[in-house]
């Protein structure tokens, strides 16, 4: 892999919230360590998928490579210029490239603002097109996700949630960006629709070659969307490959354990397969545990990891893994 | 095989401002003693109505129950007065939700609201209560449960509090559990010790379950027979293994072929169902699929189709073509 392919690299990447206490003067008495030290690559016109259950992180992490949080320490290097250094205009003409698409298709559109000016706003805000030309260009816009152009004076409850999604995708789309991260852009839809939303990224990512970082909880849908996968948990990356290579051959005691968790749409398959049920739940990112942040639930667990903190390592070609049991 | 439960020709509609919603049109279906039942669809199709229409439990108004049968023990539950429901429902059918925090008390300790139904349904004293509160929260898995029984809800995760929900449906012993997508708004991981939690439960009390959910993989690993519901109609229904091997309705199919697979060794591009399920209060003349449908012939258009059998008598489908002679259209 030669740094010319690697489009975004995150180094040591961290990011605390304060836990503070007090109404006049607030003092600090915590953090919530929402990202924990995470390094890795995402390569030009790849989908890497980020996975890993509520709360361990993926949003603070997309977030925080996007700048929209600024990191607690780390780099984020865009086409080799670290953003975690960048402020004011330099920062701004960066963000043109890079887009986020999120989650909720309800939350995340203004209600007061017509379709036009919801997909045209990013336009008008980096001084790029007005007037007719921005007109023209929502147009355009809306077509190419699948909405009829005539939609363009219609406000966001007129919509369902799959063509509320499409909205937030046009306007992902507004300035041309060459990366984006996609928080969880299905999980709130039906089934049915969530192929077609799916469909739709994937012919934009051909057609215009875009990068994607694809954050969901759904692993079978991220086999099938990623070309890489990145598995977190509290904060941390716990396993990252290529995805044939994580769903064949999972190392990570909590890879492994979350694959045999997802039921697979196939009783005859269902019939034989072995579940690995973890006990207890996920603890707080306030107060993680000393040594591996999966220590209080694996199932193979050492002495030593109770004690050390695992090290984030290549231990095959282009598999990466944080754990006690493989050397 | 003995009949626990028999629903014939359920309707229930709701009385609104923007017109009558035609939630649940007439389904039918029979629940074995000690079997699972799945019921699947996507979310607004009518799955918890028709329970909850069952279990005498819609808001009235604004909805009501215009038709149909719902036969327990040789009795209409439909016709039963508020005190023999209520006594069924505390005695044999329990039913567990996907958010238990709208069926626990905030201000109470969890304690208290599982001794508090053993009280009133098992006739237990305070004592005999708290004895078997802490046993069943040690059967559902909680830990530490001698403990913990004095916290509260919030101080209980997701996961827990489902557990809890469980350990409260079970203190009457019931014949049948229904369980409303109880995993939906939990982790993967979460979801895997609930799953196991019950198929375990099931299968040492013997309990028939009406499982709800929108996941078809869930139902794959847990139910022996399938409903799946589409428009407030169940438009297929057929043992499991038949469902996901030989699906015979256009939706099934679709469904199915718009679900990427965790074991998929190629990917390939999804199949999606274009367009949006119908309006229920404006519900097209004919088949409710047929705007969306693949295979829609012009029958399709005028006249809904019956649920009817296909190949055997247990795989019934609403549908006017046969999927494996009929062109796509
Ligand atoms: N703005 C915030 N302030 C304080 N804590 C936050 C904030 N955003 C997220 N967190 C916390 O950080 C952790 C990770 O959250 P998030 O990145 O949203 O996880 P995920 O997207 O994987 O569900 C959680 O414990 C969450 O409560
Ligand atoms: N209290 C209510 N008032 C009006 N409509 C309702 C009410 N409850 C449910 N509905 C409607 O009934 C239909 C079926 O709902 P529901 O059974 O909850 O769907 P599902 O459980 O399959 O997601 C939906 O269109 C829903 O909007
Ligand atoms: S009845 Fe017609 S429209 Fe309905 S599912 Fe069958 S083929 Fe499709
Ligand atoms: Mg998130
Ligand atoms: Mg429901």
């Amino acid at each position: 892999m030669t740094e010319d392919n690697i489009l975004v690299r995150v180094e040591h990447l961290k990011k605390y919230f304060p836990i503070t206490r007090g109404i006049v003067f607030q003092r600090q008495i915590g953090a919530v360590k929402a990202v924990d030290d995470i390094s890795f690559d995402i390569r030009r016109g790849e989908t890497l998928g980020l996975v890993g259950e509520s709360g361990c992180g993926k949003s603070t992490t997309g977030r925080t490579i996007l700048q929209l949080y600024r990191p607690t320490a780390g780099a984020v290097y865009f086409e080799g210029q670290d953003l975690a250094k960048m402020k004011g205009e330099q920062l701004r003409r960066m963000r043109r490239k890079m887009q986020m698409i999120f989650q909720d298709p309800y939350a995340s559109l203004n209600p007061r603002m017509t379709v036009g000016n919801i997909v045209g706003e990013p336009l008008e805000v980096h001084g790029v097109a007005s007037g007719k030309e921005r007109y023209e260009r929502v147009q355009e816009l809306l077509q190419l996700v699948g909405l009829n152009p005539y939609f363009i004076n219609r406000y966001p409850h007129e919509f369902s949630g799959g063509q509320r999604q499409r909205i937030g995708v046009a306007r992902a789309l507004a300035l041309n960006p060459s990366f984006i991260v996609c928080d969880e852009p299905i999980s709130a839809l039906d089934v049915s629709i969530q192929a077609q939303v799916v469909n739709l990224l994937e012919d934009l990512q051909a057609e215009f070659k875009l990068t994607y970082l694809f954050i969901a909880h759904d692993l079978s849908m991220v086999r099938h969307i990623s070309d890489r996968v990145a598995v977190m948990y509290l904060g941390k990356i716990m396993e990252l490959t290529s995805r044939d290579e994580l769903y064949n051959n999972p190392l990570h005691p909590y890879t492994q354990a979350l694959l045999s968790a997802v039921p697979i749409p196939d009783p005859v398959v269902e019939e034989t397969r072995r579940r690995i049920i973890l006990e207890g739940d996920v603890p707080s990112p306030a107060n993680p545990p000393a040594g591996c942040n999966f220590c209080t639930r694996c199932p193979r667990i050492l002495e030593i990891c109770h004690d050390e903190e695992p090290e984030f390592k290549e231990v095959g070609p282009d598999h990466w893994v944080a754990c006690h049991l493989i050397a | 095989m003995t009949t626990l439960l028999e629903v014939k020709d359920l309707k229930t509609r709701f009385y609104t401002q923007d017109g009558v919603v035609h939630a649940v049109n007439g389904i039918s279906y029979t629940l074995d003693e000690g079997s699972t039942l799945g019921i699947v669809g996507e979310s607004g199709c009518g799955k918890s109505v028709s329970v909850l229409s069952a279990m005498r439990l819609i808001p009235e108004p604004p909805g009501k129950i215009v038709g149909g049968q719902v036969l327990f023990e040789g009795e209409d539950l439909l016709k039963m007065s508020m005190d023999e429901i209520r006594h069924v429902r505390g005695n044999k059918i329990a039913m567990i939700f996907q958010d238990p925090m709208t069926s626990l008390n905030p201000v109470l300790t969890i304690g208290r609201q599982v001794e508090e139904a053993l009280e009133l349904h098992m006739g237990m004293s305070r004592s005999q209560a708290r004895q078997r509160a802490i046993e069943l929260l040690q059967m559902v898995g909680i830990p530490q449960a001698e403990d913990r029984i004095d916290d509260y809800p919030h101080q209980f995760s997701g996961g827990m509090r489902q557990r809890v929900m469980i350990a409260m449906a079970l203190s009457c012993n019931p014949q049948i559990l229904i369980a409303d997508e109880p995993t939906t708004a939990l982790d993967v991981t979460i979801q895997a010790q609930i799953i196991d939690l019950v198929k375990r439960l099931r299968d040492e009390i013997g309990m028939a379950v009406i499982w709800i959910t929108h996941d078809l993989g869930i139902i794959a690993g847990l139910a022996e027979k399938v409903i799946v519901m589409y428009a407030g109609f169940i438009v297929e229904e057929a043992p499991v293994k038949e469902l996901y091997s030989n699906p015979r309705h256009p939706y099934t199919i679709g469904l199915l072929g718009s679900l990427p697979r965790l074991d998929a060794r190629k990917s390939h591009r999804l199949v999606s169902i274009e367009g949006l399920p119908p309006d229920l209060i404006d519900l097209p003349p004919g088949c409710p699929f047929a705007p969306r449908c693949a295979y829609v012939i012009d029958r399709c258009l005028e006249e809904n189709p019956s649920l009817e059998a296909v190949g055997s008598n247990s795989h019934r489908i609403a549908c006017w073509v046969d999927v494996k002679t009929a062109p796509k259209t």
